[in-house]
């Protein structure tokens, strides 16, 4: 759907400050959350985790839990059914382990009890078997040939020499000559990185509330970022039709990617059908973070050459991620998007994931794209301070814009790179002075963002009001920008709109909230389904009036004539068309339903002034300014909101977060006080300069703007470290003790 | 688990050592209910001495001050005066958590749950700060440093635990300080630490000195060496040299998710010799 | 195990529950008395998102037994309020945007509410230590700084 041609549009609610419609119960301790909701004769469930990194499980005796009294329903791997598919059997293998545990904190069995601390006991009396198998965790040992192998039968269909059958996946892509490229620099830097797996944080724990028939009937309440995701997830792992599910999404707590699979949901299913009871099941802290998603772990080598006048001639890069106990693909998009923000004559990025025993990788924010463009920026910030360049004037040289043959394949459309770089240098932050210790550093960041499966219907109601629904959970406050589309479009208030998020029965397929595709794919289709009801009133009234229904046209909320030629017809406005509209033919209603492309590729660029303790290895974030394109920017304080939220999220991956794992390859640090977040203290204040550049690919010029954020702090922080300790830092996190064993040799 | 607030002193004892299974002493809850959380222990008695007289008090006592030992560490910063006496213990007993554990976090149960990094101990120590101990023989003064034996074990016998920690007086120009090193700026276990306690003469001139490290050893060392290198100093920078080697050499500490045996030797000595200048600072000194 | 009667005083009204011994006071809140606004996001003290008062101090319900607050006075999010009237922080932190999510904010409202008590003109720095206990992963602390500053602000006029 194509950007609306008009040279100015004065927009009446889209770009306003409005209040979100969730506000009020997010304030007032009444909104309802995973873990918000029970039911009568509910059970609460509780899981049994695997304490080895590696194990084939022998045997589970459930005997004796079975017979602990308040014990109802007892589940183990076997319980659940084997999908075919690979991606559904890899959950549902995921929720219950079959022949082996995968790794620490993978599930291999649950119960379901009339209390909280029944559950406790009875998990303690469940007795496994296990044969302890040797582990890996890292990625680099996990592609050596002799590496133990997590998952037989998965690797590549032809492991290259010298690999590991822990090679899942193998991808390459670029253009242009590489040596004619190399041989035309004045310098080369080539440098290897490696990165530790994060995890997304979200503050509300995995939750949700099942119950299942034996006729496969069934309802859950839950905390996810797709409703429809959980149905297909869970009626593959239950053996049961979609149709009979009905899944409601919660209140989320916090996403970031990290809710867009299932862990819990089938499990308490096949509980609640054992146990012929509603179950409950709220995951610890613990839980998270040793069985849910963290993002892939890395290992990279970069190669860049540059002219003395910072031309960029060539890049080359290797990524090796592992996505955890499983096949998975998320280096391609890290090999997509590492060189995408330069204009290269050549470019090759070659990608392989290798399977460990960690925990399945889950999408975290613009995931693979962090640590792929931290290693390309850190080297092109390298090359800039060995050839005495200014790092912001060496992008602006080789940045990408409309017309470059992508790093990856496509060529660029409107995008805005250049303009938000030349924000960066105009801006005071660049040219602030330094004292001591401290350094500046900077970094492009990437994403590709996504449309997808949308459906919403729009009604009119007979009150002249409007009521949008939505099958997009609401993770960041799109409940409020797609009122404000829906308003800006109808030309009513934006008071007069409610949007709500349909459960699975209510409303036909969405893709999940992920890829920032909800403002924009959802709004598309919010105006398209608005568009839809204002042509069905403009023909209802062309009736009334007894004139053409092009003669009706659609104007600040009222039907009018479209010109002289049509009449002197007294406008009618939305309330008075949908008070009579049982009279003129029934509801009203728009609906639409597509597949949305041309969501548009977002850029930003960080600034960030840190402050090392050279005597200590501490770091200071003194100063941090975000810059991005937005696209046309719906609800600037939630874009705002997204840009620091994905910046402090980075933040703390390049500082402190890390899985940090034993010699034994169990997780040493599952809670927040030693996977450590950034805290309010940490920080300063999170200064943002949005630039608005159309997107040709929506009728507002929307784009998504929720994950491009948290790419560039791996590196701009990473550059200002390294300039400030005068030591180039090549793995993440820069945590103390790692910068002042650098900084003392 | 069986929960009771006994009537007396006397009768907790009693109580702690008839007790057959596992006992715990619940003050500020801030560590134990953690542990019953994460199901590293399951108490069969949780025995609540928070209402009891004296626990919750401050008291003057020849001219130090008596702190019970429920006082939180929200309380212990808002009494002006003992800050103004020992303002390097009250940081660090300020530095454990969040606001919200300060609320509830106490002295004695940062003391008594034997964390080598705990914030208030390692200048406890070097104030020579004295815990009251009852047990069901009777009362008995323990010095802070004798309590801890290890990581999550002390010294006290079954039945035996603190109701007060006694900080003594000092004279004027006297003062100490409490530095930690933490991967953020709050919310984070100690790595290392130091604690340093100075008294000047009229000339600035150091006349004693305690120095004691957290997170470098299996308990909090008070490191004698450390503290003499500063004796008859102004903190010059040979004074400073031998107080940071001292430490140095004191520290034997491990390698673990927090840090590593290099990062705490290193640290503890830069802490060390900060805290050392913020005390001769407090205390009146001009470097 | 034996439950234990308690009796308390919450949101100003006097309460009485039954629970077991090693039973949070959040999980009493939660799941006996149906007062949800206060989360559970770590149970173990470092999130926050429980917060609530007690005894006009603030704390993590997770880390206070049920049994602690036998007299006690406890206020927790869904106290907050006057009837439709929200109070000055939870309107700000409204109009300016200062949650994402959500999931964090009433224990950052309790904890900023206690701090305001304590400190009415706080500064940035001050705002940001007492709220380090209070984990938000949504919106990197900037709004919510602000709010709580345009809050304290207008109750200082006020």
């Amino acid at each position: 759907m194509a950007f609306d041609a008009q040279a100015e549009r004065n927009f009446k609610v889209v770009g306003t400050r409005v209040l979100r419609p969730d506000g009020i119960d997010k304030v007032t301790g009444k909104a309802a959350y995973g873990a918000d909701i029970s039911a009568p004769g509910m059970l609460h469930g509780r899981i049994l985790r695997s304490p080895h990194a590696h194990a084939r499980i022998v045997s589970i005796d459930v005997s004796e839990a079975e017979k602990l009294p308040g014990v109802k329903a007892v589940v183990t791997g076997a319980d659940l059914a084997q999908p075919e598919d690979d991606a559904f059997s890899d959950v549902a293998i995921n929720c219950l382990a079959r022949d082996k545990a995968l790794y620490d904190g993978h599930a291999v069995a649950a119960v379901a009890a009339t209390s909280k601390s029944i559950a406790k006991q009875a998990i303690r009396l469940i007795k496994v078997d296990y044969e302890v198998l040797p582990h890996v965790t890292d990625v680099d040992e996990a592609m050596k040939p002799d590496a133990p192998v997590v998952q037989e039968g998965r690797a590549l269909e032809t492991v290259p020499a010298g690999m590991s059958q822990n090679v899942t996946t193998h991808c390459q892509f670029g253009h242009g000559d590489l040596e004619a490229g190399f041989a035309k620099a004045d310098k080369i830097i080539e440098r290897s990185f490696k990165t530790a797996a994060t995890h997304q944080g979200y503050i509300e724990p995995q939750a949700c509330m099942a119950s299942l028939g034996n006729d496969g009937r069934g309802e859950v309440w839950c905390c996810t970022q797709g409703q429809y995701m959980v149905r297909a997830n869970c009626a593959a792992a239950l053996g049961v039709e979609e149709s009979q599910l009905r899944i409601t999404a919660s209140e989320i707590g916090g996403g970031f990617g990290g809710k867009t699979s299932t862990f819990i949901e089938p499990v308490a299913l096949a509980l609640s059908r054992k146990a012929g009871k509603p179950v409950k099941i709220v995951m610890t802290r613990d839980e998270v973070l040793k069985a849910t998603g963290p993002t892939i772990s890395s290992s990279m080598d970069i190669k860049i050459g540059m002219t003395k006048d910072g031309r960029i001639t060539a890049g080359q890069g290797v990524l090796r991620y592992s996505g955890g106990a499983y096949p998975n693909a998320t280096v391609e998009m890290g090999a997509q998007a590492a060189f995408a923000a330069y204009n290269l004559e050549a470019v090759e990025t070659i990608g392989w994931n290798a399977m460990t025993n960690r925990p399945k990788e889950i999408p975290y924010r613009a995931p693979g794209a962090p640590t792929a463009i931290y290693a390309v920026e850190s080297v092109v910030d390298e090359l800039c301070q060995e050839l005495g360049l200014d790092p912001l004037d060496v992008r602006l040289m080789n940045a990408a814009d409309k017309g470059t043959l992508s790093s990856y394949g496509p060529t660029f459309n409107e995008i805005g790179l250049v303009a938000t770089l030349e924000a960066a240098k105009a801006h005071p932050h660049y040219t602030a002075p330094l004292g001591p210790n401290q350094g500046r550093g900077l970094s492009c960041g990437f994403w590709f963002n996504f449309g997808g499966n949308t459906c919403v219907s729009l009604n009119i109601n007979d009150d002249g009001t409007v009521g949008v629904v939505e099958g997009n959970p609401d993770i960041g406050g799109s409940r409020a920008s797609i009122s404000m589309m829906a308003a800006e479009e109808m030309g009513v208030p934006y008071e007069k709109v409610r949007t709500v998020i349909a459960d699975t029965s209510s409303l036909g397929f969405n893709d999940i909230t992920d890829g920032s595709r909800v403002t924009f794919a959802v709004g598309l289709a919010t105006i398209q389904a608005a568009r839809a009801a204002i042509k069905e009133m403009c023909r209802r009234v062309a009736k009334i009036w007894d004139i053409d229904e092009d003669a009706v046209i659609w104007e600040d909320g009222c039907a009018k004539p479209a010109g002289p030629n049509a009449g002197t017809h007294p406008p009618m406005t939305l309330a008075e068309i949908a008070a009579i509209a049982g009279k003129t033919g029934g509801p009203i209603a728009g609906h639409h339903e597509v597949n949305a492309d041309g969501a548009g590729v977002s850029f930003g660029v960080h600034l960030c002034d840190t402050e090392v303790d050279p005597e200590t290895g501490a770091v200071k974030i003194l100063r941090y300014t975000v810059f991005q394109d937005a696209g046309k920017a719906v609800h600037p304080d939630y874009v705002e909101g997204q840009m620091q939220g994905g910046a402090v999220q980075g933040i703390g991956w390049a500082l402190n977060e890390e899985y940090i794992y034993g010699e034994d390859g169990r997780l040493q640090n599952a809670g927040f006080l030693d996977y450590r977040v950034p805290v309010a203290s940490d920080l300063p204040e999170i200064e943002t300069v949005i630039l608005e550049i159309p997107n040709p690919g929506h009728p507002y010029g929307v784009r998504g703007v929720g994950e491009t954020p948290i790419v560039p702090p791996l590196a701009a922080i990473a550059n200002a470290v390294s300039r400030a300790a005068g030591v180039r830092m090549t793995e993440l996190p820069m945590s103390p003790p790692r910068l002042l064993k650098a900084i003392t040799g | 688990m069986r929960y009771v607030k006994p009537e007396s002193f006397e009768a907790a004892a009693t109580l702690l050592r008839d007790e057959d299974g596992i006992s715990r002493i619940l003050a500020g809850g801030t560590d134990v209910l953690v542990q019953l959380k994460a199901e590293m222990v399951e108490p069969d008695l949780m025995v609540d001495l928070k209402h009891l007289p004296g626990m919750r008090e401050i008291v003057a006592e020849d001219g130090g001050f008596r702190i019970g030992a429920a006082v939180s560490g929200a309380e212990l910063g808002e009494h002006a005066a003992l800050k103004a006496l020992w303002p390097g213990v009250v940081e660090g007993v300020e530095l454990i958590g969040s606001s919200q554990v300060q609320s509830r976090a106490t002295m004695a149960g940062n003391l008594c749950t034997g964390s080598p990094a705990g914030d208030s101990v390692p200048a406890m120590v070097t104030a020579g700060a004295v815990a009251r101990v009852q047990g069901p023989d009777g009362v008995r003064d323990v010095p802070v440093i004798d309590i801890p034996t290890g990581p999550g074990k002390n010294s006290l016998s079954k039945g035996e635990f603190i109701t007060s920690i006694y900080l003594p007086a000092r004279p004027a120009r006297a003062a100490d300080a409490y530095l930690r090193f933490i991967p953020r700026t709050e919310m984070d276990i100690a790595v290392s630490s130091a604690a340093v306690s100075l008294e000047l003469d009229a000339d600035g001139v150091v006349t004693s000195a305690q120095v004691a490290l957290g997170a470098v050893a299996p308990t909090v060392l008070l490191v004698k060496d450390a503290g003499e290198a500063l004796v008859g100093s102004k903190l010059d920078e040979t004074a400073i040299a031998a107080l940071v080697s001292a430490v140095e050499a004191a520290c034997n500490p491990i390698t673990d998710k927090r840090g590593t045996i290099e990062f705490r030797t290193k640290t503890a000595g830069v802490l060390a010799k900060r805290a050392a200048h913020i005390a001769y600072t407090r205390a009146g000194g001009q470097a | 195990m034996k439950t234990i009667p308690v009796e308390t005083t919450i949101n100003g009204d006097s309460t009485e529950f039954l629970c077991n011994a090693d039973e949070s006071l959040l999980d009493v809140l939660r799941d006996r008395l149906g007062l949800t606004g206060a989360k559970e996001g770590c149970g173990t003290g470092d999130c926050g998102a429980c917060s609530v008062m007690m005894n006009g101090r603030l704390v993590c319900s997770c880390l206070v037994l049920g049994v602690e607050t036998q007299g006690a006075e406890i206020e927790t999010i869904e106290g907050m309020a006057k009837g439709e009237e929200l109070h000055p922080l939870q309107r700000v932190f409204l109009e300016e945007a200062a949650l994402q999510c959500g999931v964090c904010t009433p224990g950052i409202l309790i904890a900023a509410k206690a701090l305001l008590e304590k400190n009415p003109d706080p500064t940035d720095t001050e705002v940001r230590y007492w709220l380090a206990g209070n984990l938000c992963r949504c919106t990197g602390y900037d709004k919510i700084i602000k709010a709580v500053q345009t809050a304290a602000a207008e109750m200082r006029s006020a």
